[in-house]
């Protein structure tokens, strides 16, 4: 049954550009998630603004239908604008950076209460500390703060990235090469599906029981200063 | 911006908002009937029970819902012959079948893990009692555990419910005409990529909150025991944590 009739390589060649996409998706929504925490815990009514439209309409909307518009829209708009200047071009989007930006972007927004309640409880009085022996607020937040907050978001970012490694699955649509859509490929030329899919399915449980490893690993080493009640 | 083009597709996408709708209600409802015999026997204690719902939930939790779409709706054409001798090709050949059978096993593994946690959560004293007034076993569970375990659960799966409707976008992918795969035409016919897209995010956006509003409602009414009063100063019994929006899946 598990006669992958020579398209090992083909689906450990997904196996990468997944895991590629997870990790560039992941870093974006790190950098989304502490700008979107930033904006709803600042006293300016714009931030507040912005970053609860942001988590709002993105958990709202399906992913699928948001990487559609990335994938498909972005073209179309860029055309459109410079068709009204007078230029005629053919823009093609790469899949990879439309996968991964759009993904990325998704889980910023879970990223973002994540981060908004790993901020919220840390230890108000070291902030006041901090600010106190005349450190200014970014020395506070990059020597107080920051080092702190992973402690707390890491238990909820794990999620995310599992989460997240997940939902890469769906750039299979845009044609990316990623471990779905090789499956997909191999499971069409070979007349064997379900010893494909079946497969793949079983890499993504790899990669989650290695991630939760790791999770377990990271948690530990950010907890290493504290004492264990 | 071209307003005619949204105007001229609201009766096809809300053609397929039906569709998205009933495929969601039907998965619901019946992954909320199988999610419980499944959390029942995660929580045993017989490794004969608790064993293989772990593997089904962690299965169904661990690998993402095109693949396990892709599995079910073209994996069964390997077994073609298999399945035409037990007489249910007929089913699988169909994708509307494969979708809502997906979608339902899918949401059944995250609700019973929803439910496992919530059965752990009811309190020790609660189950004491019970038993000290003399009920085991299945009036236990009927009478004291499940329906605490219900109303513990009911934030978290709301939030299921939500990520059911939103995941049930994915069966446009294999040619279901839902709310996005019906966007998916109308944008390939007329090339207004962003009108479309966006008329379709916003229906999903506003059912989505619909959904949650419609969860906030009956939060409030099952828990409403547990509410304070306004005159009371004393805390009383502290709520269900809150949940704020959708949380992560």
């Amino acid at each position: 049954m598990f006669d992958l009739q020579g398209y090992g390589w083909t689906l450990w060649e997904g196996v990468q550009i997944t895991l590629a996409v997870g990790v560039c998706a992941m870093a974006l929504a790190l950098v989304m998630g502490l700008l979107g925490a930033w904006g709803k815990l600042s006293r300016s009514k714009a931030g507040n603004i912005a970053a609860n439209t942001y988590t709002t309409v993105i958990r709202g909307v399906p992913e699928l239908l948001l990487i559609l518009i990335v994938y498909y829209g972005t073209p179309t708009l860029i055309q459109g604008i410079l068709a009204g200047m007078g230029r005629d071009v053919v823009i093609d989007v790469n899949p990879f950076l439309a996968g991964f930006i759009t993904i990325g972007f998704i889980y910023g927004a879970f990223a973002t209460e994540v981060f908004r309640g790993a901020f919220q409880s840390l230890d108000k009085g070291q902030i006041e500390a901090a600010r106190a022996i005349g450190m200014s607020q970014t020395l506070a937040f990059r020597r107080v703060m920051l080092p702190q907050v992973w402690r707390y978001a890491l238990p909820g970012l794990g999620n995310v990235w599992m989460v997240l490694i997940k939902a890469t699955a769906l750039i299979s649509v845009i044609q990316l090469p990623e471990l779905l859509r090789n499956a997909d490929i191999a499971a069409r030329n070979t007349k064997a599906p379900f010893t494909f899919y079946i497969s793949a399915c079983l890499i993504y449980l790899a990669i989650t029981i290695v991630s939760m490893w790791g999770q377990q690993w990271a948690e530990r080493w950010a907890n290493r200063g504290v004492r264990e009640a | 911006m071209n307003f005619e083009v949204i105007v001229q597709s609201i009766p096809d996408l809300l053609s397929g908002l039906l569709l998205t709708l009933e495929i969601t209600v039907l998965s619901v409802f019946v992954g909320l009937v199988f999610s419980v015999p499944i959390a029942l026997a995660r929580v045993s204690k017989n490794p004969a029970l608790w064993m293989p719902a772990y593997g089904y939930i962690f299965f169904f939790r661990g690998t993402p819902l095109l693949a396990q779409i892709f599995l079910i709706y073209y994996g069964s054409g390997q077994f073609v012959d298999q399945l035409e001798a037990i007489g249910l090709w007929p089913l699988f050949r169909e994708a509307y079948f494969c979708a809502v059978l997906t979608l339902t096993l899918n949401t059944a593994g995250y609700t019973a893990e929803i439910l496992r946690g919530a059965i752990r959560a009811v309190p020790r004293g609660e189950v004491e009692a019970a038993k000290a007034c003399g009920m085991s076993g299945a009036l236990l569970y009927r009478r004291i555990i499940l329906p605490k375990a219900f109303r513990l659960a009911l934030p978290a799966y709301g939030n299921e419910v939500v990520f059911l409707f939103q995941a049930t976008s994915l069966v446009s992918v294999i040619t279901l005409m839902d709310l996005t795969g019906i966007s998916r035409i109308i944008v390939a016919r007329s090339f207004a990529v962003y009108e479309i897209y966006i008329t379709a995010g916003l229906i999903y956006l506003s059912i989505t909150y619909l959904i949650l509003g419609i969860f906030k409602r009956v939060e409030f009414r099952m828990l409403g025991h547990l509410r304070r009063r306004s005159d009371e100063t004393a805390p009383g019994v502290a709520p269900a944590a809150e949940e704020t929006g959708v949380g992560l899946r």
